[in-house]
């Protein structure tokens, strides 16, 4: 067995026996289904069911793998099984998803129990990133390093995960539930848009607690979580979550799977009366079995330690001097470096999403490199982001031209972190059997018409998210632009939204008028970006404020002009 | 029959699925015989499809050979038979964004 060990990586949860006993039973027991499938002994829809649990889908081209990277953190070794079982099993690549995990697109059913069997070897798996169940928590992808962090979500996403883990009440839940926490004073999990949203705070005392959003969603209903719960004390929290998930199971609808979300239930129940119907059932489960030791959230946050820093001072010559040097290298640095807690350390992000890319992909010598890069120069961990991004946490200031300099010969340099090159797609129906339209290659026309990063950068921060169907994997009604791809009578067309916003000030983008074609969108998306940079009141207004302020009329007279 | 001269008679349909084992995109081809080439799919006129279809479902769930069986319709471009559908177009070459990949590669 090759495990990490316990204590050689900073910030990564070590599993225990317990942890690993258990992924290695499901492996075996899943070794079995799968020989009992090919066998004839279940039919498919037997094991339908079966295989999705182990997080296993059917796409268009074969097998769909989705692997589980809790709270989006992963060690460096972790990286490079990943990128081992992408060469050996799949394709060689990867593709980093909106949920911070990752897919492999190529995969055998026969081969599903030894890429399980090696998962485990590295303290991995694919359990909760399918069925009806609650799914992996997701988090801050800057938690532990950001500045403006109050409280690290990675603690109370660990305990969530070994909470809900075969839970019996949750493991067969109306519809799927996904969870999101942010510990810091900027929203970078998109919390407001999941079925229960976590804000973690500290009170006046400086204890942790958190206030509860439930039922955000996007897909086919979109809806902005409703705050349920201003304060929930950290010994309640686990009790709280209970709560409301006994609520959703007693009342969600289980008869109409368009209406099964936890969002539907808020929505028609009503705020009042769901919250009422939460209240009751905390109060009935509050007591000494559903109390947070505090002792196990200690235990929990050792495995979070802050790694060795260095006492550096918080400026860095040697980055001021190639800051001056390197033109591309201080725009990267200006884009996708952020703010370290620790003086002398940067918070640096890899964008996935180079000029005509495909958003979220990455080949296995790529994440080879990322897997060094990370234990070079980031104490060996990295995090992925619910922008298909991945983050280096903890790098020293005087590393970063180096750094930047690696990733930028593999393609991994675009200095386009939030900007308009910044992607989400989900796969579309390049891959995907739900969608109705090709996500990807929207993306990639738009990236490249954009590639210029100072033109990019003269825009400022816009997120465009683009979806291939209704399903919204692609979170494209919160998108400053949203793109939603449809199908009308064989031809693809897309759907442009625009407002929409991810953060705390959660916002569902309107419909700016009649769909579009492929090539049409693309020159609708510049046009866009036109009417904004020529009414904008000047260059620190965003394009979101800037719609807020003049309105949609100016944007649709631009496109629809000629209609 | 092959899939091009077939096809000219009319509106046709193809009938598709993914071998169990790998999820590989197969289509039903002469004898009943499955494929991976959608050149070598058999094509049935729309009004039979549904006939062919029912026994080659059951024979090939039965056998654990595919699963996800269906008919797709398929019409005729520059002379040549092509599923009607983007969906089946990219099923049967492979993804658009990625010409390395799919039966297009091979």
């Amino acid at each position: 067995m090759n495990h990490i060990a316990p204590g050689a990586r900073a910030g990564i949860y070590h599993y225990d026996e317990i942890d690993r006993q258990f992924v290695a039973e499901r492996v075996e027991q899943f070794r079995k289904q799968v020989d009992r499938r090919l066998s004839g002994e279940l039919t498919e829809e037997e094991f339908k069911p079966i295989r999705l649990m182990n997080g296993l889908y059917l796409q268009l081209h074969a097998y769909m793998l989705r692997i589980a990277v809790p709270y989006g953190v992963m060690s460096a070794t972790q990286l490079r099984k990943l990128s081992a079982i992408g060469r050996r099993y799949d394709r060689g690549y990867g593709h980093f998803t909106t949920r911070q995990n990752l897919q492999y697109n190529w995969i055998k059913l026969e081969d599903t129990p030894a890429i399980l069997h090696e998962l485990a070897e590295v303290d991995m798996h694919a359990l909760q990133t399918s069925g009806n169940c609650v799914r992996n928590v997701t988090t801050d992808p800057f938690v532990g390093a950001a500045k403006d962090e109050v409280v690290d979500g990675r603690v109370y996403a660990e305990i969530l995960r070994q909470w809900t883990t075969m839970h019996p009440e949750f493991t067969y839940l109306p519809r799927k539930f996904k969870i999101a926490i942010s510990g810091a004073e900027s929203d970078r999990a998109a919390v407001r848009i999941h079925d229960v949203g976590l804000l973690a705070r500290r009170n006046d005392k400086g204890e942790p607690g958190f206030s509860f959003y439930v039922g955000g969603g996007l897909g086919r209903s979109p809806f902005v979580g409703k705050l349920v719960r201003e304060w929930v004390a950290q010994e309640d929290f686990v009790a709280y979550l209970e709560a409301i998930l006994r609520v959703y199971n007693q009342y969600g609808r289980r008869d109409n799977i368009y209406k099964a979300r936890i969002k539907i239930l808020v929505h028609e129940l009503g705020l009042e009366k769901f919250t009422q119907e939460v209240e009751e059932e905390f109060a009935r489960l509050r007591g000494p079995k559903y109390r947070l030791d505090p002792e196990i959230v200690e235990g929990v946050r050792q495995h979070f330690a802050p790694p060795p820093f260095e006492e550096l001072p918080d400026h860095s010559e040697a980055l001021e001097r190639a800051k001056a040097a390197d033109p591309a290298f201080a725009n990267w640095l200006a884009v996708n470096v952020a703010e370290h807690k620790a003086p002398g350390y940067a918070i640096a992000t890899i964008s996935l999403k180079p000029a005509g890319g495909i958003p979220g992909d990455a080949t296995c010598d790529q994440m080879d490199l990322v897997a060094d890069l990370a234990e070079r120069y980031s104490f060996g961990e990295l995090r992925v982001t619910h922008v298909q991004n991945l983050v280096l946490a903890h790098v020293k200031k005087d590393d970063l031209y180096d750094l930047w300099k690696r990733l930028d010969a593999a393609e991994l340099g675009s200095a386009n972190a939030g900007l308009i090159g910044d992607i989400i797609a989900c796969p579309g129906l390049d891959y995907c059997a739900l969608a109705n339209a090709r996500s990807i290659p929207l993306a990639q026309a738009i990236s490249a018409r954009f590639a210029d990063p100072l033109r990019q950068r003269t825009i400022g921060e816009l997120g465009i998210k683009i979806s291939g169907c209704i399903n919204a994997c692609g979170h494209h009604h919160v998108g400053a632009i949203g793109i939603l791809g449809v199908d009308k009578k064989g031809t693809e067309y897309y759907q442009i939204t625009v407002g929409g916003d991810p953060t705390l000030t959660t916002a569902i983008g309107d419909i700016l008028g009649p769909a579009v074609t492929e090539t049409e969108a693309v020159d609708a998306i510049e046009a866009i970006v036109d009417v904004y940079l020529a009414n904008r009141s000047d260059e620190s207004e965003r394009f979101i404020d800037t719609l807020k302020r003049v309105g949609h009329a100016p944007f649709k007279e631009r496109i629809y002009a000629a209609d | 029959m092959s899939a091009k001269d077939r096809s000219k008679e009319g509106s046709m349909k193809a009938i598709t699925a993914n071998r169990l084992r790998d999820g590989e995109v197969v289509f039903l081809g002469e004898g009943g015989v499955w494929v991976e080439s959608f050149a070598e799919a058999a094509l049935f006129p729309r009004a039979e499809a549904d006939g062919v279809l029912a026994p080659a479902k059951e024979k090939a769930e039965r056998e654990q050979f595919a699963v996800d069986i269906y008919a797709f319709e398929v019409v005729e471009q520059d002379g040549v038979p092509v599923p009607a559908t983007m969906r089946e177009r990219i099923r049967t070459a492979g993804p658009t964004v990625r010409l390395d990949l799919g039966k297009q590669a091979a």
